[in-house]
Formats: C-alpha cells, structure tokens, sequence
C-alpha cells in the first residue's frame, strides 16, 4: 500500500514537473490519434453521407455493416494493417511498418467505421426531418448532403471527439504496427503496458492519469459543444 | 391535373383513383377528415411523391415545373440565420449570388421579419418559423404555392398573420393550393373547395357555394361536423 501511494505521489511529481520523456510519449500519442481523426472523418463523413441519403440497393446492409466495424478488435486491425505493411506484404516496400504513420494508418481503419457509422446515424435523423422541404425546394442528394452535413455540423464535431477518444486510449493497434520503438512509435497506452509490466508503476500512473483527463477533456469538450449550438441554433 | 391517379403505401390504397383539374389563379382549398388524402394528394401534386397509378401532369408536361414552392405544417428550417435560410432557397433554385441576399431582405421584410434577419431560424418562435417559409418560398416567385395546414400548430393570432400573408401571395398571381383543419379559414381564404373522403374527390365546388349548399351529404354532413374524426 505505501508503495502504491509513494508511486502516485511520484506520478504526480512527473505531471507537475513536465517531466520530458513524459512530454514526449503525450506528444506522439496525441499526434498520432489526431491524424487518425482527421483521416477517419474525411473517409468516414462521406461514408456515412451516402449511406444516410443513398438510395442503392444494399444500403441496410452497408448500415449494418457500418454497425458491426464498430465493434472491430484493436488487435485485429493491428494485426491486418501489420500484414498489409510486413515487409512480404503487399504495401512492404513502402516501409511503413513501426513507424508513427503506420499508427495513423491502422487507427484511421480502427475509427473510420465509428466515424462512418455515427455520421450516418446523424445524418439520417436529419434527412427525414428535412427531406420533404430539400426536395421541395429542388435539391437532389448530393446537394442535400452537403446541405445536411453542414446543418449538422455540431454533432459530427461530437463525433470526431468520439473518435478522437478511441484513438487515443486503444493500445492494439499501436501495439503492432509501432513496436512500442522507445522516442518513435511509444504512445501512452504502450507506454503504460510496458512500465507496468516491468514494474515501473509511476510513469504508467502519471500516463494512466494523463489519458483520463484527455478522455474526460474530450467528452467535455462534445457537452459544451452541444449546449452552445443548442442554445445558439436550436 | 391529376387523372385517374392512385397511391397506395403498405398496400393501403390512400388515394382512389382520383382525377383533378386544377386551374388559372382560384384559391384552392382541399378539405376532407383526417386520412381522407389532403396531404397525399399534395404531395402528388407538388412531386414528393409518385403515383402508384396514373398520372400529374402540369400543362400536359408530366416534369413538375421549377415554379412551385411548398409550406409545410411544421417548417424546417436550417441551422443559420433566418436570412440565409431564405437565400438557401433562392440558391437552390439558380438565383445568382450577388441577387440573392436583395431578394430574401425583401422576401423577410414582405413577411414582417426584417428585424430577424440575422437570428438563428430554429430558434424563432412558432409563428415566425412558418412566416418564414412562407417567405422562403415567396422568395422563389412560385406559380403555384402549397401549403399543408400550415396554420395548425399556431395560436389564432400566428395563424391569421399567416392568413393574410398567404391572401397576399394569391394577390401577385400565384395559385394557391392549401389542406386545413379549420372551416372559418377555409371560408376565408377559398375562392374554390376540393372535398376529399376516402382518397376520392366527393365534389369541387365554389367556396361561397360549398359552404351555402354542398352538393354531397359526406360534406353536408363534414360541414355539420358529423363525420367522424377517424
């Protein structure tokens, strides 16, 4: 027990004094998982777009589909983009493998069906409130989703913090592409699985308490959001 | 006109083999109970939704001309100002940029809501919102003007403002075709009544005349207020 308050006390002492190594696995972590966001949105928003206002044979199966990516395991898509980046794999000679792109690369496939799933779920709610008065007034679909993704513009900002959340506190992924390479491919989460594996319990603590504060700042972050427009848009 | 057009949804036939003729600049009002087809028909008639037999055709064209604009009951309104929303409309509709922003002010102002411009549409209140797509849809100059009971989820004093802003619409030239729940209102605004019962046209009759004699005992007896509200 008193080791276990002396090592809080320590990972407190790491927050405080902005300890380096610290700075820098925060750093790569948030990087990684920001750029995974963007990419997951830009694949993602489109996505679920068409999948919400299309009108093709085979769009419940994709919303289905979209569903069940969601629930995709971490080390799975780890695993997969691994293969598709080992070096007798099919994209090998671009030698990605253990590096932050490849992180990116593998948490973009991670999020990307959340992202897609949750825009269409939004963007879907807000078609059949408005598609009477769109088709009225002449828009065809692919006006209509621009129009319903820009009328919907707060709560798919809610959902690139959701995404951004998953990004930042998943460890499979990372895990396998990155090789957890010490200053290159370390995150929080593989940062934290290492040091508690070896025992080294206050740096995993001060990450631990670090990406919790980040989950929380994000969620927080969506809340406020979604009061402001509330209030200011209806 | 419609001929001989019908609609089924569920394998419900909502609207009967139904032929309407709709002319020049009368002031159409569709009355009919509850499910008795109004809003379908509308919607037939505006283009929202195909004909499951039969046919719409504008001026023996079957493609909806561009001239038609539509209120609905409850108005949808996008999340930015109520000026943009008018100017939405004028855009979609091909207006160029530089003349949209002149055309909604002016759209706003006819409407009385020139003070609002910039206020977020969503949150107006009631009255306003349906003010509003009236002027987004007077905006467009429409030849014919729909409106779904657009006063129902308005208190009396919203409602007639909306009123005579829709007498004043008919009073440029444009065909207004409307449904409503309200009688007086009909009396008002009719110059001519379509009275539906069970997606069939019972009878279309001048409106003084509709409310003096009606030609058929299910408007005699909606008239009365003896037809159930199923």
């Amino acid at each position: 027990m008193e080791s276990l308050t002396q090592s809080f006390i320590t990972a407190l002492a790491l927050i405080v004094g902005v300890d380096e190594s610290l700075l820098t696995v925060m750093g790569l972590s948030l990087q990684v998982s920001l750029g995974a966001v963007v990419c997951a949105s830009l694949i993602g928003f489109p996505v679920g777009a068409l999948v919400a206002v299309g009108d093709f044979p085979g769009r419940r199966l994709a919303t289905v589909t979209l569903n069940a990516l969601i629930g995709l395991p971490a080390v799975v898509v780890g695993l997969l983009v691994y293969l598709m980046l080992s070096r007798s794999g099919p994209l090998g000679s671009l030698g990605l493998l253990f590096t932050p792109t490849a992180m990116v690369i593998a948490q973009t496939v991670l999020i990307a069906p959340l992202v897609a799933a949750l825009a269409r779920q939004v963007i879907e709610d807000a078609w059949r409130e408005y598609h009477e008065q769109l088709v009225s007034l002449g828009a065809r679909r692919p006006r209509a989703s621009l129009t319903l993704m820009w009328d919907t513009r707060f709560s798919l900002a809610t959902v690139v913090l959701v995404g951004f959340g998953r990004a930042v506190a998943e460890v499979g992924t990372v895990m396998i592409v990155g090789g957890n390479i010490a200053g290159v491919t370390r995150t929080m989460t593989t940062t934290i699985a290492l040091e508690t594996s070896k025992g080294d319990l206050p740096l995993a603590m001060a990450l631990g308490i670090v990406l919790v504060a980040v989950v929380f700042l994000m969620n927080g972050l969506a809340y406020l959001m979604r009061e402001w427009s509330m209030k200011h848009y209806g | 006109m419609m001929q001989r057009v019908s609609f089924s949804h569920d394998k419900h036939l909502i609207i009967d083999d139904l032929t309407l003729h709709l002319d020049g600049e009368a002031r159409t009002v569709i009355l009919g109970a509850n499910g008795a087809g109004k809003s379908v028909t509308m919607r037939l008639l505006h283009g929202l939704l195909k004909p499951t037999a039969g046919r719409v055709t504008w001026a023996g064209h079957e493609t909806r001309p561009a001239s038609q604009a539509m209120v609905f009951q409850k108005p949808v309104m996008l999340r930015t100002s109520a000026l943009r929303n008018v100017a939405y409309g004028l855009k979609l509709a091909g207006v160029p940029q530089a003349e949209r922003l002149t055309l909604a002010r002016a759209a706003l102002a006819r409407v009385g809501l020139a003070h609002l411009e910039k206020r977020a549409a969503r949150v107006l209140s009631g009255g306003e919102q349906q003010r509003l797509a009236l002027a987004r849809a007077w905006a467009l100059e429409p030849r014919v003007l729909f409106l779904d009971e657009p006063t129902a989820s308005l208190d009396p004093g919203a409602a007639r403002e909306i009123e005579n802003i829709i007498a004043e619409i008919a009073a440029i030239g444009t065909k207004i075709v409307m449904t409503t729940h309200s009688l007086g209102q009909a009396q008002r605004l009719a110059d001519e009544i379509i009275f539906l019962h069970l997606g069939r046209v019972v009878e279309q009759t001048p409106a003084a005349e509709f409310f003096r004699l009606p030609r058929s005992p299910e408007a005699a007896a909606f008239i009365k207020g003896e037809l159930p509200w199923v």
